[in-house]
């Protein structure tokens, strides 16, 4: 009992320092005294209140440890991801210029945009490249993972190898095969010019850096739902007379439907997030000549929103633009959740 | 038999073959590190004629302004390990809780998390430069070019994934082992940190894994909070405004790409099937 009491009372101590630490930072800030101790007595304030009540002696102690546990991961999304995310899509109806915003304008910025050459360009390059990405990455790393697991010796050493560019940043990789592009090809065949100075060939390279950027991951994937197919029934299909590739078609690939599922949605996702790659190897270079107008040919939306914003200063737009972004890519999401869906009903 | 043998024979040759295409880039930067601006244009696929120049030209990058390798690498280094920490730890606790404690409440928050997987990045990047800002006026605490302020981020978009892959985890441990515990006497904090969360070990490494390459590789976030030429440079951003500041000397900006690569490479080597596995299985999650 008494033991409790005292509990009771340093919590209460604790608790109450807190709060006259918090709330003198509070009274700095809202008088504009600058002070160098503002920052750290607030936080020095707020830790100490969440200690306060977690001394604070109670019976269902449960109930406090839960919200302690939430709280830091909480306030931390809210403050990077939720609060943010509410403005964005507020700050696309506004006239915003990073800072502040002085009126609305409505779907004005939908409209502007939607009228911008430039955009709708990044639009269809970007939905080319999607497509275009998805495809030889998934073959390619399917191709690769049928390798990787008919019993070749060294296959672990393969599969380090093609695996081995995931691992490294889409920048210092941009940089590296934009030396490739630009000096190695060239002066492999005479007379060439670096493909990166033709738009469409352009496009290609971004698509080559890519493919071979992801395909070892995707092939990873595939390898461990190929794993997963019980060897037992392909030992009763081998012993039933089908070959390997009778086996491939009829056995393993009906098996792992649901790793296409999951690699083709990665895939498409990411391709069309791609931003690293674009960024360093093109950086939306060359132009190209579309009505009187000259447009980067190979900015992909991405690129396309950051440049309007950052080098370009136009917040509200980028912003607008990434609104849609996000649009786009959510109802991509909730494809892929009905497709799943599906699947587990019929299984 | 024999004809078997032939196939795998020729399938092994190019495996080997194919491989070697795929690590070429590597060599080609090992290689073109290796030597002077001009011999690489005389010609890039070359061997090196002299290899004491990798030493040189990795020397003359180390100690470059813009790029400052050590204090970049200490940077990366540092941002990465604290954020794994923190978001290690607290996101265990935040799905424990989220798990354990069936309401409507948790039901909505781990629904907020699962939603938040799909906003991309450049979606919130901009209104997160301009909400940090007002934070840290009103707030009195350095939150852009700082490590606080980064950190908090990386907590924020990587929380949300981290929740999820454990919450799925949680969800399969028994509760009689915690209900054992808490009849003993243990508090609900000393059950959560002495029984639940050695459990978690494998899932956590997945998160680690997951979350410490994403986070060790970033352009963007970086970039957007530190500055290009800030105070703070993590790697990628110390290569991109080395780039910038020496374009077309190749010699330099390859052997900066070989300092930038060679951590995780060694990392990888040290560590394959670990890397692997964390990602394949974050992805199928």
């Amino acid at each position: 009992m008494v033991e409790e009491k005292k509990r009771k009372l340093i919590s209460a101590f604790v608790l109450l320092s807190g709060i006259l630490g918090v709330l003198y930072a509070l009274y700095l800030d809202l008088f504009y005294r600058e002070s160098p101790i503002r920052g750290a007595l607030l936080g020095i304030g707020l830790l100490l209140i969440l200690f306060g009540v977690y001394l604070y002696p109670v019976k269902k102690r449960q109930r406090i440890v839960n919200v302690l546990f939430l709280l830091p991961l909480l306030a931390a999304f809210f403050i990077t991801v939720f609060i943010p995310f509410i403005f964005g899509i507020f700050y696309s109806f506004t006239n915003w210029n990073g800072i502040k915003f002085t009126k609305f304008v409505g779907f004005d910025n939908y409209i502007r945009m939607f009228q911008a050459p430039d955009y709708l360009y990044s639009l269809l390059i970007t939905f080319i490249f999607t497509v275009l990405n998805m495809t030889t990455v998934n073959v390619m790393a399917f191709a690769l993972a049928l390798l990787c697991t008919s019993g070749a010796k060294g296959k672990n050493v393969y599969r380090a190898s093609f695996f081995l560019p995931n691992l490294i940043g889409g920048i210092v990789l941009g940089y590296v095969w934009q030396f490739i592009f630009n000096k190695v090809f060239p002066s492999m065949v005479e007379g060439s010019l670096s493909m990166l100075t033709n738009p469409n060939l352009a496009l290609f390279a971004i698509l080559i850096v890519s493919t071979w950027q992801y395909a070892g991951y995707i092939m990873m994937i595939y390898v461990t739902g190929l794993q997963s197919v019980p060897r037992d029934i392909l030992e009763a299909a081998g012993v039933d007379g089908a070959g390997r590739l009778k086996t491939l078609i009829y056995m393993k690939l009906p098996m792992i439907a649901n790793t296409f599922t999951v690699c083709i949605f990665l895939t498409l996702v990411n391709s069309f997030k791609q931003f690293d790659l674009n960024f360093a190897i093109t950086n939306g270079a060359p132009s190209r000549i579309l009505g009187s107008k000259a447009i980067a040919s190979t900015e992909f939306l991405a690129l396309n929103i950051y440049n309007t914003a950052i080098a370009k200063n136009q917040y509200a737009i980028g912003q607008t633009k990434a609104v849609v972004f996000f649009v786009i890519l959510a109802m991509v999401s909730l494809t892929q959740v009905y497709f799943s869906k599906k699947k587990e009903v019929e299984l | 038999m024999s004809k078997r043998k032939i196939t795998g024979f020729v399938m092994e040759l190019f495996a080997i073959f194919l491989s070697l295409i795929v690590l070429s880039p590597f060599l080609l930067v090992l290689f073109n590190s290796a030597k002077k601006s001009a011999d690489i244009v005389i010609s890039p696929i070359a061997l090196p004629n002299n290899w004491g120049q990798l030493l040189t030209n990795l020397s003359n990058v180390i100690h470059n302004q813009n790029f400052s390798y050590f204090k970049s690498f200490q940077s990366s280094l540092f941002i990465t390990a604290v954020s794994l920490v923190f978001l290690t730890v607290l996101s265990s606790m935040s799905a424990w809780v989220l798990v354990r404690n069936k309401s409507r409440w948790s039901d909505v928050i781990f629904m907020v998390f699962v939603a938040a997987m799909v906003i991309p990045f450049q979606v919130v990047m901009l209104p997160l430069l301009s909400t940090f800002r007002g934070l840290s006026d009103f707030l009195g605490i350095r939150l852009l070019s700082s490590y606080t302020g980064i950190i908090i981020a990386y907590l924020g978009f990587g929380g949300s994934m981290s929740v999820f892959i454990l919450h799925g985890f949680i969800k399969g441990i028994p509760r009689e082992l915690e209900e054992a515990a808490w009849i003993d006497g243990c508090s609900p904090e000393g059950t959560f940190f002495r029984v639940v969360f050695p459990l978690l070990k494998p899932v956590q490494m997945t998160v680690l894994i997951l979350n410490g390459i994403w986070i060790w590789n970033d352009y963007l976030l970086p970039s957007l909070m530190l500055g290009l030429n800030g105070r703070i440079k993590t790697l990628p951003v110390a290569v991109s405004s080395f780039v910038g500041s020496y374009v077309k000397q190749w010699d330099l900006i390859l052997a900066a790409a070989f300092l930038a690569m060679i951590p995780i490479v060694i990392l990888f080597l040290c560590a394959q099937k670990q890397i692997i596995q964390g990602l394949v299985e974050g992805a199928i999650k």
